[in-house]
């Protein structure tokens, strides 16, 4: 089942939660809305779950539109962020509610209630705690049963609202490639919302990036990552160095201080993209080393370019083999970087004038 | 106050605020504001001369100061039992815990005929105070019995979760800065506590002023002497006195709007005190 | 005692001093009282005190004082169900303002209760011609003391259920919605089983209330024994007529009440915190199972 999303406009008062968002997310796909808090995802995930009404827009479910359809017949499993188990139930009556609460005429018999509650149970690995009360799980163990919950009444589409967002580094690793497996088995839409950057690329098919209400990108999580189509999913999508550019017609001029003009832009690279050098070459810019440390496989090292500082990630071999010295000058040059001016991605080359430091 | 259900999947708003509006409105606002169209048909100066008549403002002083002079002792006694019942570990102590809300439970009138009875010449306490002097029931001093016998759970419950939420290592940071126990109380454990003191208090002290029931047993109802004024306006009431009644009630309705308001301001105050919402530069000594 | 350490208690004879003063206190102005009553009330031995409850005009005392209760409590239930209801699921405008005209009633005396309603319902009330030209009788009966009590109550049971809803949030009838409940099923399965000790603790407390109102009720009952007596102005009357031992034993009887209602609502309060301590209980450790 797909899920439509078209021209969606939310206010609270005067604050615009969602300002014309349109998504399309096709049948089988995992997809994650990501962004800072207050983006307004959490918002949308409720606006295609129909817990919350859009001031203007659609929703569809596989073409059919479902905008005036209420929670109740739209047959999503939505998944809450503090799991919202039924506190007073058993974790078999809570499986089983969705069941429970259908007409008499759709409601299965109790035997094969019982035996779909224990399928789902033991689908989440979890069928030896159907006696159990929620107080008495962990939070992995709720968040599993809200989930075998929500897929009880076989739902169209499956919506998780930060699914992971309570749980230790751990049991989130853990959790997130089971939900990958999960999802593949059912082939359903799925949506979850998530502020985690990691978690996004690691498990969804596609990303969806939100921030102050706009979708900024729809991608695989290597094309935001990669090709980021605004300085907002650069910053977002991990560390990122900036450099003020200015345009000179198609060409960009990279790393130039000077009065701010009309021709002003800004230049992004990922600090694992650009290269050390001990010798200028076309296009390089020169830099002070400040700082280097080793983390991990990788080592950081902090240089200074016309007064701003700079993040450069080097391999531990490349490192080694350059033996850096702190306060000594290098040349830095770029190996892919993409030029915006204000939030619009230019199709520049790129040229330089050898900066001073 | 409608335009809300929108934002929520859940039902049942409209239907629910519908029930709880006319509720309200039946039974409470068209009722009181009755009353006071009933005081405005009046002209102002009639309703000045009832108001502020020889006996009635007899009936103020008798309500208001036996309603302070128990909410006084109800707030020093109230604060000790709720010390106590928190802090110390005595046998029968979750009995006597759950006996404090007694007066809540017991109807008033039972209150005020057992108080008469145990302070009358020949009742339990009465016939000790009698030799030296003290005459209790059918006295003003009987009233404030009576009101501090309704009034002792006011402060109990509105202190007690103030000292139980007190943290342990408050008290000891003190203890270890070289302050007495006395210190400690009085400049790190009471100032903690004096709001919710002073909301009891006057929580105690409004439930005391409009207080009949248990009082008008053992008041002995002497004009001018321990008349109250609900008890006013009842008798206003029985000899048909309409206007002299509706005064009255106008009078009380507006003493206890600014108690309620004093409440609110005062639960107010308390919870927003330690926010560090706004900072005093000033520094105390 | 364990749960206080030993730097923060004082001196041994300053405890025993703070101990004797609030037992003391409490013993004297609530210990006494209550022995009092059944005192005075078995002063001449059972027979009378049995007497004296037999009496019919006794017997409709209470039967009335019962009959009041079960008329304004499943108003009060079903106004505090739908004031919590409002108050805790949705955000609205003049919400504060509602939660205060629902504390009203508290603040207001219970004489001057019983007077708005005279002056509704009263021979020069509003309705009063109305009410006497049809023959309808609300003050000086059943209806106005009935209605009296609604007003005096209106706080009890709302007051109960507010935190508690909104302490609980929204999800879980959220969630409810979501897995294809109607909203009877969501109330009753889901609500319902949430609140049931909130809702039973301020049933308790405004039962005690209803059946115990003397101001009020006194102000419109007109008192006609038989009648329009309820068990509080019955006590009153025998009390005025000299009658102690009536009195007093009807006055038992409300004791009694008031003693009933305080078990029930120290094992009410018991329960909830039982409850409330299960649900905070430390998470075991997390574990996934492969």
């Amino acid at each position: 089942m797909s899920i439509e999303v078209r021209n969606i406009t939310k206010r609270f008062g005067n604050f615009v939660a969602l300002d014309n968002v349109s998504l399309q997310i096709p049948t089988g796909e995992l997809v994650a809305l990501l962004g800072p808090s207050g983006c307004g995802k959490t918002t949308l995930l409720r606006i295609i779950a129909g817990m919350e009404s859009a001031d203007a827009g659609s929703v569809s479910f596989h073409g059919e539109d479902a905008t005036h359809v209420h929670t109740r017949e739209r047959k999503v499993g939505f998944v809450f962020q503090h799991y919202a188990l039924f506190r007073h139930m058993s974790v078999f009556d809570n499986v089983a509610f969705g069941l429970r609460v259908k007409p008499r005429n759709e409601r299965p018999s109790e035997a094969q209630i019982r035996e779909r509650v224990m399928t789902l149970l033991s689908l989440v690995q979890l069928d030896w705690l159907a006696d159990r009360f929620p107080a008495q799980l962990s939070g992995g163990q709720r968040q599993r049963i809200a989930l075998a919950r929500a897929l009880a009444v076989e739902p169209k589409v499956l919506l998780l609202d930060e699914p992971f967002g309570a749980l230790d580094t751990q049991v989130r690793k853990e959790l997130r490639r089971w939900l990958r497996r999960l999802h593949d088995e059912m082939h359903i839409a799925s949506v979850f919302v998530t502020h985690d950057q990691e978690e996004a690329l690691e498990v969804a098919d596609r990303v969806v990036v939100m921030n102050k209400g706009h979708v900024e990108q729809v991608g695989t999580p290597d094309e935001v990552y990669s090709a980021p189509a605004s300085p907002f999913v650069y910053r977002f999508l991990g560390n990122v160095n900036v450099f003020h550019s200015r345009m000179h017609g198609e060409w960009a001029e990279v790393g130039r201080g000077g009065p701010k003009t009309q021709d002003e832009s800004l230049a992004f690279v990922r600090p694992h993209d650009i290269e050390i050098q001990r010798e200028s070459t076309a296009g390089s810019l020169s830099a002070r080393v400040l700082h280097i440390q080793a983390i991990g496989p990788l080592v950081r090292v902090e240089v200074e370019h016309q007064g701003e500082i700079f993040e450069v990630e080097l391999t531990r071999e490349r490192h080694a083999q350059l033996a850096l010295q702190e306060n000594e000058v290098v040349w830095l040059k770029p190996r892919s970087m993409r030029i915006f001016q204000g939030d619009q991605l230019t199709q520049a080359h790129t040229f330089d004038l050898g900066g001073g430091i | 106050m409608l335009n809300a259900s929108r934002h929520n999947v859940l039902p049942g708003f409209s239907l629910s605020l519908g029930y709880v509006l006319v509720y309200l409105s039946l039974l409470v606002l068209i009722p009181l504001g009755g009353l006071v169209a009933r005081s405005m048909q009046m002209s102002f100066s009639d309703v000045w001369a009832i108001a502020t008549s020889p006996r009635a403002l007899a009936a103020y002083k008798v309500s208001f100061g036996c309603a302070l002079l128990a909410a006084i002792v109800n707030a020093f006694f109230g604060l000790i039992v709720a010390w106590v019942l928190v802090r110390y570990d005595f046998w029968g102590r979750k009995l006597i815990d759950s006996f404090v809300d007694l007066p809540f439970s017991l109807p008033t009138a039972v209150a005020g005929i057992t108080l008469t009875s145990l302070y009358a010449n020949t009742g339990w306490v009465g016939q000790y105070l009698e030799p030296l002097g003290i005459k209790v029931a059918f006295t003003p001093l009987g009233i404030v019995v009576a009101l501090i016998f309704i009034g002792i759970p006011f402060v109990v419950r509105t202190v007690q979760p103030v000292i139980e939420d007190i943290e342990a290592d408050v008290e000891e940071a003190a203890a270890t800065l070289g302050a007495t126990r006395w210190q400690t109380f009085s400049k790190v454990l009471f100032p903690a506590l004096a709001p919710a003191l002073l909301t009891g208090f006057t929580l105690s002290f409004a439930r005391a002023v409009g207080e009949y029931g248990s009082v008008i047993f053992i008041a002995g109802n002497m004009p001018m002497v321990s008349e109250i004024t609900p008890l006013l306006i009842i008798s206003k009431l029985e000899q048909y006195d309409l206007p002299g009644a509706i005064v009255l009630a106008v009078v009380m309705l507006v003493i206890s709007f600014v108690l309620l308001l004093a409440i609110n301001l005062l639960q107010w105050w308390s919870a927003n005190r330690h926010s560090g919402r706004h900072v005093d530069g000033g520094v105390q000594a | 005692m364990s749960r206080i350490r030993r730097v923060n208690t004082e001196p041994f004879a300053i405890r025993c001093v703070l101990i004797a003063l609030a037992l003391g206190f409490l013993f004297f102005f609530l210990g006494l009282p209550l022995l009092a009553v059944f005192s005075e009330a078995f002063k001449q031995g059972f027979g009378p005190y049995w007497d004296a409850l037999a009496e019919p005009d006794a017997r409709s005392a209470i039967k009335l004082t019962i009959l009041v209760a079960l008329l304004v409590l499943p108003l009060n239930i079903l106004f505090g169900l739908a004031a919590a209801w409002v108050i805790a699921k949705f955000d609205f405008r003049g919400k504060s303002l509602l939660l205060t005209l629902i504390d009203l009633p508290f603040a207001v005396s219970p004489v001057v209760a019983g007077l708005l309603f005279i002056l509704i319902f009263g021979r020069q009330g509003w309705f009063g011609p109305w009410l006497s030209d049809h023959d309808i009788k609300i003050i000086f009966a059943i209806p106005g003391m009935v209605i009296a009590t609604m007003f005096i109550t209106v706080p009890y049971i709302a007051r109960e259920l507010i935190p508690l809803m909104q302490s609980q949030g929204k999800d879980e009838e959220e969630a409810a919605v979501s897995l294809g409940a109607s909203g009877l099923q969501m109330f009753w399965r889901v609500t319902v089983p949430n609140i049931k000790w909130g809702l039973l603790y301020g049933v308790i407390l405004a039962n005690a209330r209803a059946m115990g109102e003397f101001g009020a009720v006194s102000v419109v009952s007109g008192h006609i024994r038989g009648e329009t007596n309820t068990l509080p102005l019955h006590v009153e009357i025998l009390y005025n007529e000299y009658n102690s031992v009536g009195a007093f034993a009807a006055a038992s009887v409300l004791a009694l009440l008031a003693l009933v209602t305080l078990v029930a609502k120290t094992f009410v309060e018991w329960r909830m915190k039982q409850e409330t301590a299960m649900l905070n209980a430390e998470l075991p450790a997390e574990r996934v199972q492969k």
